[in-house]
């Protein structure tokens, strides 16, 4: 009995290409730039192929190269990144979603979401965080994505972006707390299965 | 004068704030002599280092299916 013969290295590039393009579209939030990074990934990929001993080990090699050519699209379209082009993004302030009275106090406490580490990593709840992380405003969606997949630093982001770091913080502010209220609704205030 | 009052409202932005920057001392004091007397902000708390994890899984998971999107 023989195994299926082992799938050539363009195959196994191929069969990452909407895991690569799903990372790519969410922190650039733009078709044509998420489909040109990809590409430009599979063919860097090409140039220099190498082997593997596992899928996953090619997927985490071909992530890193990813990286690189969006935070080269990101560089390259800064103004439009971060809006400095037009102001498609909202000015609401989501403390407001907390409730604060006039005082500066909590109208109503802070729901306890529990010690959820076990749920964190299960799959139901990672695909919540992808939607509610999708869901981010565009500008918002590609800074916080920065600090959080791209993992670079604040000051890296405003000197890639030419972008001052109040407006930087402005943003972070509002991403993180849109995605508290997303998770909130969506995941720790629902009733589990699991 | 009570240099490091805070509201629930101004610490809430700091626990935000000190996922991107560096607080200065005269904040991170602040933040700690409220969390002390606060019911609510330490739970809040809670809910952004949670936040902080769970981005940390999304970010190294590594299963071999992509998420689905619906």
């Amino acid at each position: 009995m023989t195994d299926a013969p082992a799938p050539s290295f363009e195959q196994q590039l191929v069969s990452h290409r909407d895991y690569l393009l799903r990372f790519a579209r969410l922190q650039l939030r733009n078709e044509t730039w998420a489909e040109d990074a990809v590409s430009e990934t599979v063919l860097a990929a090409l140039a220099k192929p190498q082997s593997f001993a596992n899928r996953s080990q090619l997927k985490t090699w071909l992530v890193g190269i990813l990286k690189h050519k969006v935070i080269d699209a990101l560089r390259h379209h800064s103004r439009e990144v971060c809006g400095l082009d037009s102001s498609e993004d909202d000015d609401a302030d989501p403390l407001e979603y907390l409730g604060f009275k006039v005082d500066g106090h909590f109208s109503q406490q802070p729901a306890d979401w529990g010690n959820p580490e076990q749920q964190l990593s299960s799959r139901q709840f990672l695909e919540v965080l992808d939607v509610c992380t999708n869901k981010l405003p565009s500008i918002q969606g590609r800074l916080f994505l920065m600090r959080e997949w791209l993992e670079l630093s604040s000051e890296e982001i405003c000197k890639e972006l030419g972008l001052t770091p109040t407006n930087l913080y402005v943003q972070l502010h509002r991403a993180r707390l849109r995605l508290r209220e997303c998770l909130e609704l969506n995941w720790f205030a629902k009733p589990h299965a699991t | 004068m009570m240099p490091f009052n805070r509201t629930c409202k101004e610490v809430t932005a700091l626990v935000i704030a000190r996922e991107d920057r560096a607080l200065p001392w005269r904040e991170r004091l602040a933040l700690k002599l409220h969390m002390a007397i606060c019911a609510a902000c330490p739970t809040f708390e809670r809910q952004v280092l949670t936040m902080r994890n769970a981005m940390k899984q999304w970010r190294n998971y590594e299963g071999d299916e992509p998420v689905q999107r619906h």
